[in-house]
């Protein structure tokens, strides 16, 4: 019974009635008085988190030494197969590194320096399954009365006598300092302009693929899909388009645009901006079965023989087409730029 | 048990505390502080460790992020690489995009760090949203718990930007795609959308040279600190308020039942913080994940089949493809598409998130202080609003693959999409209705501890002292049970102070519980769990009055019939 005091202490006490003596007697359990119901939360703590008359010093292999001496072997081995590890890791690392190898030392590292650590809580450590009292949370009626004045005491020294200085002078001074202080976030970037209603294309541009070279128009296989940006421009975020030949087949386009297409001999070329009308993605599936354009990152699909309008998805606006011609020397070129802004939308689409 | 050299070394070592602790408390006054945080106390149960979990992988991500800071390289100068991996040899890509290869190929340990970081982002998402959910099925979020709901539904938050702004930093073709999105729903918010989007890329889409500095800045410095800021005000209310804990035998809503913070719960969690660590390191270097050397780097007019974002972020690019063709233009104006699935439905969602503590009270007309958690199917409807929840989520997460799913599945992903838009109607409706139905199931069944009758099985332990298993009596609905019972003789102090009347709510039937103590001093339990017996919150606001020795209170639970 030495080994648990406590218990002992009280049994020799007798028992405990509720009284104040059982306060004085085990003063760890209880100091408080019970009149002090009306505190904030209602209920009488104990005064702190220190649980009271457990025994702190149990734990589950305690009584047997054996066991006991037993279980410090085997944390010990499983600790030593982290000390291993880390030679592992050392040599591992020594010789060059390797991402397996590293990984598996790893994982075997911590797993075992983990289970080590846990059977020695579990089995050696007291402090399992206490009790104790929650306290309050709270502060006391008076504290919370006492908060108030001192707050207001400060408050009204500010606003009741000095409100103009307040009302009339600091807000309006905070405000035209505070926007002062915002002006530098105009350096962050160029502002929009009409940057989103422009590409790079521009009038008589060749329509050159990604390695630079200029799109012939005999290049073009028919049902291929070709990737072009405007001569000196490879790459341009917004630029990109996707040139196809068609051949004969009927394209209906839309109102005015109904010459954007070059048609030489039996090949019939539409060029489409490739940044999808929805949010911004690079169109750049194909199905060739029924010509249609399938943005990859959600799905949008555009009929290419019906101006590119789309026909299933988020995106509800067609890809603008762009404007075509040949020179002199048989290569593709723009006519000009698209002729609506191309991409996702924003507020001021329309307008300019 | 202890040799002389044993207690000779105990004594000295106790007289070297004493300094330290004296040398501190001298310059702090920290000892009595330090005294109820060494012996605080925390409950045990397997869901509280979520947290934690979520806890640890922040401290890796820290950890592994300053090793890929020392080598990530913000740059979006276009350089040509030659190095290792033969595969990219001569491509033209920004310098960011090859210091990240770089540290995949070349830093030694660069790939194992850089992996086990992405997957401890991974996790630290899941551990974040699983316990959220624990937070929400079980109530924990109610008086006085709702800021730290608030403080972490912001952790939730920042760690998804945090997340999305890491997954960016490689500059790869999959995460390019990704900032494009980004770009597109920011451009889209009427009125700003442009002239916001212009002034955080540094100019139009793909931004300026100074695109990559300001998202690593954003990634490496703002976040983490807001993070850090966010998680230690999230602990310092856990420490003050104590944590939650379930309702059982000897447990009320005035004490804590668990383990001690020294040296329980230190070792413990830090077994925790290794085991963590385990996996995430496992994975690291035998899992891969995001090969951005198989994606290649960013170019805006490639996009690749199978573009999809981290699972995190899964919802909301699901909902940017389930969401209907709808654009509104007049007067000369326009609100693009992206804006209602990429700002308008997460905005809902996250007020609604942000709202819900006190909606639960309007639903419940319950405005009291709740230190012991609700079960799941105890709140029926609670519980069908949150499986509704998971389900929408669910669903727009699984559309965010829909084109991969189609794939696998053999059908066409127009009506792979079709099927995920009724669903994300259907599926909330028929979850929550499921759930409901369960939750009413459950509560009816025998397996209901707070439900069980008065009694239980009586054991007698090697040291002699007799506990009471289940014995648990009345007091239905919040914690209105526990107090007396047996929980805290789990280690040895007998007598354990039920015996007198100090738990109310059943003052004539309680003969099983008299067995239990008979063995010891009837009187002399440790009246402390006496004590703290009452604790009707039946009236929302008030508590129950036990106090030592006294049968008082009662209020809330009803007795739940002796058999």
């Amino acid at each position: 019974m030495a080994e648990n005091p406590m218990v002992e202490d009280r049994t020799a006490e007798g028992p405990v009635a509720e009284t104040g003596t059982a306060a004085e007697q085990l003063p760890r359990v209880f100091t408080g008085t019970h009149d002090n119901l009306d505190g904030a939360d209602g209920h009488t703590p104990w005064p702190d988190d220190v649980p009271a008359g457990q025994d702190d010093t149990w734990y589950p292999l305690r009584d047997d030494p054996w066991k006991a001496r037993r279980m410090e072997y085997i944390i010990a081995a499983f600790w030593g197969i982290t000390a291993v590890c880390g030679i592992g890791l050392m040599i591992v690392y020594w010789t060059g590194g390797q991402a397996q190898y590293e990984g598996a030392l790893l994982l075997l590292a911590f797993a075992s320096l983990g289970t080590g650590l846990v059977l020695w809580a579990r089995y050696l450590l007291p402090g399992h399954d206490i009790t104790a009292s929650r306290g309050h949370h709270v502060s006391d009626p008076e504290e919370r009365a006492a908060i108030v004045e001192s707050l207001s005491r400060g408050t009204e020294a500010i606003l009741s006598r000095r409100g103009f200085l307040v009302k009339k002078v600091l807000v309006p001074v905070g405000g035209i300092f505070g926007i002062a202080a915002l002006w530098p976030l105009a350096s962050l970037g160029t502002r929009p302009g009409d940057a989103l209603y422009h590409t790079k294309w521009y009038p008589g541009a060749r329509l050159v693929t990604e390695d630079g070279n200029a799109l012939h128009v005999d290049d073009v296989m028919v049902d291929g899909l070709l990737t072009v940006f405007p001569e000196g421009y490879i790459d341009d975020a917004s630029s990109g388009a996707v040139v196809l030949n068609i051949g004969g087949a009927p394209i209906q386009a839309r109102r005015g645009q109904a010459d954007f297409e070059v048609v030489s001999g039996a090949n019939g070329i539409v060029a489409f901006s490739k940044i999808c009308t929805h949010a911004g993605c690079a169109v750049s599936l194909f199905n060739v079965l029924t010509m249609q354009l399938i943005c990859p990152c959600h799905q949008s699909t555009f009929n290419i023989l019906q101006d590119c309008s789309p026909v299933f998805g988020p995106a509800s606006r067609p890809l603008p087409q762009l404007p075509l011609l040949v020179d002199a020397e048989g290569y593709l070129i723009a006519r000009s730029d698209f002729i609506e802004p191309v991409g996702p939308g924003f507020w001021n689409r329309s307008g300019d | 048990m202890s040799t002389m050299a044993e207690r000779s070394a105990a004594r000295k070592r106790a007289k070297l505390e004493q300094q330290a602790l004296d040398w501190a408390d001298d310059r702090l006054g920290s000892s009595k502080w330090l005294r109820s945080a060494l012996d605080k106390i925390f409950p045990d149960h397997w869901s509280f460790m979520v947290g934690e979990i979520a806890m640890y992988c922040f401290v890796i991500l820290l950890a592994t992020g300053i090793y890929l800071a020392l080598f990530y390289n913000a740059s979006s100068a276009v350089v040509v690489y030659h190095g290792p991996y033969k595969a990219l040899d001569g491509q033209s890509m920004t310098e960011a995009y090859a210091s990240v290869i770089n540290i995949s190929f070349s830093v030694r340990a660069g790939l194992v760090m850089r992996q086990a970081h992405h997957w401890a982002a991974l996790i630290f998402m899941a551990a974040i949203t699983f316990h959220m959910g624990r937070i929400f099925f079980t109530g924990a979020f109610r008086r006085p718990r709702e800021i730290n709901w608030i403080i972490g539904v912001t952790l939730l938050l920042v760690s998804m930007l945090e997340g999305f702004s890491g997954y960016s930093l490689p500059d790869d073709l999959l995460s390019g795609s990704g900032l494009r999105v980004v770009f597109s729903i920011i451009q889209s918010i009427p009125l700003i959308g442009p002239w916001l989007a212009f002034n955080l890329w540094g100019g139009a889409f793909p931004g300026s040279g100074a695109f990559f500095e300001r998202l690593f800045l954003i990634h490496e410095f703002l976040f983490p600190l807001l993070l850090a800021g966010l998680l230690g005000g999230h602990l310092a209310i856990l420490w003050h308020q104590k944590h939650t804990d379930f309702a059982g035998p000897g447990k009320t809503e005035h004490n804590i039942v668990g383990s001690r913070l020294w040296p329980q719960y230190t070792i413990k969690s830090t077994a925790l913080l290794t085991f963590v660590a385990a996996v995430i390191f496992g994975l690291g270097g035998l899992v891969q994940i995001n090969p951005i050397w198989v994606f290649g780097p960013y170019e805006a007019a490639r996009s690749s089949a199978g573009t999809q974002p981290d699972w995190y972020v899964g919802w909301l690019d699901g909902a940017m493809r389930l969401w209907p063709h709808w654009e509104f233009r007049s007067f000369g104006h326009e609100i693009a598409n992206p804006f209602f699935p990429g700002i308008l439905l997460p905005g809902i969602v996250f007020t609604f998130i942000y709202a819900w503590p006190w909606l639960d009270k309007r639903l419940y007309a319950d405005y009291g202080e709740h230190n012991l958690l609700d079960r799941p199917r105890d709140k029926p409807l609670r519980t069908a609003l949150g499986v509704a929840a998971l389900f929408f989520f669910v669903d727009l997460t699984l559309a965010s693959a829909t084109d991969v799913i189609g794939n696998g599945l053999q059908i066409s992903f127009e009506r792979l999409i079709e099927i995920l838009q009724y669903g994300s109607f259907i599926g909330p409706i028929v979850g929550g209705l499921v759930a409901y139905r369960v939750c009413i199931l459950l509560q009816g069944g025998k397996v209901h501890p707070i439900q069980r009758p008065v009694g239980g099985i009586i054991t007698r332990d090697a040291r002699g002292a007799y506990h009471t298993l289940g014995a648990d009596h009345g007091g239905n609905g919040h914690g209105g049970n526990g107090h007396g019972g047996n929980g805290h003789d789990g280690n040895g102090h007998d007598g354990n102070g039920h015996d007198g009347n100090g738990h109310d709510g059943h003052g004539e039937d309680e003969p099983l519980e008299r067995v239990a103590v008979g063995h010891g001093d009837p009187g002399g339990g440790n009246g402390a769990s006496a004590a703290l017996g009452g604790d009707g919150l039946g009236s929302p606001g008030t508590f129950g009055t036990g106090t030592l020795g006294e049968a008082t209170s009662g209020g809330g639970g009803d007795p739940a019939p002796a058999e």
